[in-house]
């Protein structure tokens, strides 16, 4: 089913999560167009990867929905899901490659599963994805043979496999030099501008967002602390904003929110209790 | 726990069965891969274990049975006692230790490192592309590992009578094969099928649930050994008891 190109790829509207009584994901709503890049980002369990895999339909929302390509996502079965899942491409944080499988049949993976392609077609295809991220050659190897930068490459060769209409890459740069981050970069502006490929990357790597962003969104306790352009979000006057972009360890984001609210509960409340059983004490005697 | 591995059975089910006909076949070269692992490479451990056993038995019944002047039925004690009951349980245990712990503890750390997810992500389905090839190798090979191992046990007695006791060699089989029928042989393959399926599905569903890191891949990996272990003794028990005993 072709998306009409104006239609939003992803919509997510008054998207809650909560584990028990805590709320990680707390009523965000965002639409994201074709041909965007979306930078998700935000602290360390803010919600990030939760958030991304309510999108990805691994996990389900307590309420709200999301729309991937106009179908709802929430509400269909594994089957369903399946059959959406073949348009999109996936890189995850660890590169997630089967450790049982070369490079070269970690990316051929997807095409041996969902195409007719015949062995000589996905070979080729597979040298042409592995020569993108910068890795020809490497297709005998084992994950276990090559480095932490390189299976997130990887990662990304076989997330490309497809040639998928959207892409989520969930810390696509972490691990890697400076020099292959801009590789990176360089290969997700170009899939988005010249192949209309949207993307939705989460990083943490504020040069690498800036430079591919066309919208970010900052999540702060799982919901959305700023929205807006680049450039928007460059001269945001919201000071959360500013710490996060400029990483200052003061601030008004809180560090170890739950160490704090642990140490409230275990020492800061039995105190006063503490504090009249003496008083009590001294009554008596 | 239980209603995980219910529905991995019928999720296992439908792959097996259903999902073929309707154009999505599981990957035979995968189900090869797994027969080697699963079966080939457990061989000599089998050989040894039912050598020891084939010999264990014919002693201790050649030395009840000279009491009575009887070692003419240690062939038969040893023929039967291995088709029967200690070629399928004890080959299941070998493999329970060797394949079924592996198996656990190699899908346990898939789900540890996000590749069960990934999977999931690339519209694969863990169960079609991970479970099905390791369930259908090992229902071909425990049994095959148990015909293996019959032989090799009776073999086990064949030594003690050849040189222990005055037998000759074809008295020793013509004995063997004459106190034997074939459902002693059908009993016992029919216990391995079962054996079978009670371990890989264990093993399967230990790994594909595993919680918490490299800790949680051992402790997974030890449940699968006893939950294993326990249902297939309990389950060698209730299929004797109706092959042997309701009848």
């Amino acid at each position: 089913m072709p998306t009409p190109a104006d239609s939003p790829v992803i919509e997510v509207v008054d998207l809650i999560r909560k584990f028990g009584d805590r709320t990680v994901i707390n009523d965000i709503s965002f639409n994201v167009r074709r041909g965007e890049t979306l930078v998700i980002m935000g602290g360390s369990g803010c919600g990030k990867s939760t958030l991304l895999r309510h999108i990805i339909g691994s996990m389900k929302p307590t309420s709200g929905s999301v729309k991937i390509f106009g179908q709802e996502i929430t509400t269909m079965n594994e089957h369903e899901i399946a059959s959406v899942r073949r348009r999109f491409g996936m890189l995850f944080q660890s590169g997630a490659l089967l450790a049982s499988l070369t490079v070269g049949e970690n990316v051929a993976l997807p095409l041996l599963q969902h195409t007719d392609n015949s062995v000589d077609e996905i070979e080729e295809i597979v040298e042409e994805k592995l020569q993108m991220v910068g890795l020809s050659g490497f297709e005998d190897l084992k994950p276990a043979e090559i480095s932490g930068g390189m299976k997130k490459r990887v990662g990304l060769a076989r997330a490309l496999a497809l040639d998928p209409e959207l892409l989520f890459s969930d810390e696509p740069t972490s691990g890697l030099d400076p020099i292959m981050t801009a590789v990176v970069d360089q290969l997700t502006l170009k899939l988005t501008h010249g192949e209309h490929m949207t993307a939705v990357v989460v990083t943490h790597d504020m040069t690498s967002a800036f430079r591919i962003a066309t919208r970010m969104i900052m999540l702060g306790h799982g919901s959305i602390v700023a929205q807006g352009t680049p450039d928007e979000i460059r001269n945001s006057p919201n000071p959360e904003v500013q710490q996060f972009i400029n990483g200052e360890a003061d601030g008004p984001i809180p560090l170890n929110l739950s160490q704090d609210e642990h140490e409230h509960h275990q020492h800061v409340k039995p105190r006063p209790f503490i504090a009249a059983r003496h008083r009590f004490h001294r009554k008596t005697a | 726990m239980l209603k995980n591995y219910l529905r991995l059975n019928l999720s296992l089910l439908y792959w097996v069965f259903v999902a073929p006909f309707t154009g999505q076949f599981f990957s035979i070269s995968q189900i090869f891969r797994q027969m080697v692992f699963i079966g080939v490479r457990a061989t000599s451990m089998v050989a040894l274990t039912a050598f020891s056993i084939g010999v264990t038995l014919a002693m201790q019944a050649a030395h009840s049975l000279q009491q009575m002047g009887a070692e003419i039925y240690v062939p038969d004690l040893v023929m039967l006692s291995i088709l029967r009951e200690m070629g399928p349980v004890l080959i299941a245990v070998i493999v329970i230790g060797r394949s079924g712990s592996a198996v656990a503890a190699e899908l346990g750390t898939m789900k540890v490192s996000e590749e069960i997810e990934a999977l999931e992500v690339m519209a694969i389905n863990p169960v079609q592309y991970l479970v099905v090839p390791r369930f259908l190798a090992m229902l071909i090979m425990l049994p095959a590992l148990t015909i293996f191992g019959n032989y090799i046990g009776v073999l086990g007695g064949w030594a003690v009578c050849r040189f222990a006791l005055n037998f000759n060699t074809a008295g020793y089989i013509m004995r063997a094969l004459e106190s034997a029928e074939t459902w002693d042989l059908y009993s016992g393959m029919i216990k391995s099928g079962v054996f079978a399926w009670i371990v890989i599905t264990i093993a399967c569903n230990a790994g594909l649930h595993v919680e918490g890191g490299a800790e949680g891949v051992g402790q997974a990996t030890t449940a699968s050994v006893v939950q294993a272990l326990l249902a297939m003794l309990v389950t060698n028990a209730i299929l004797t008891g109706i092959f042997f005993f309701g009848a």
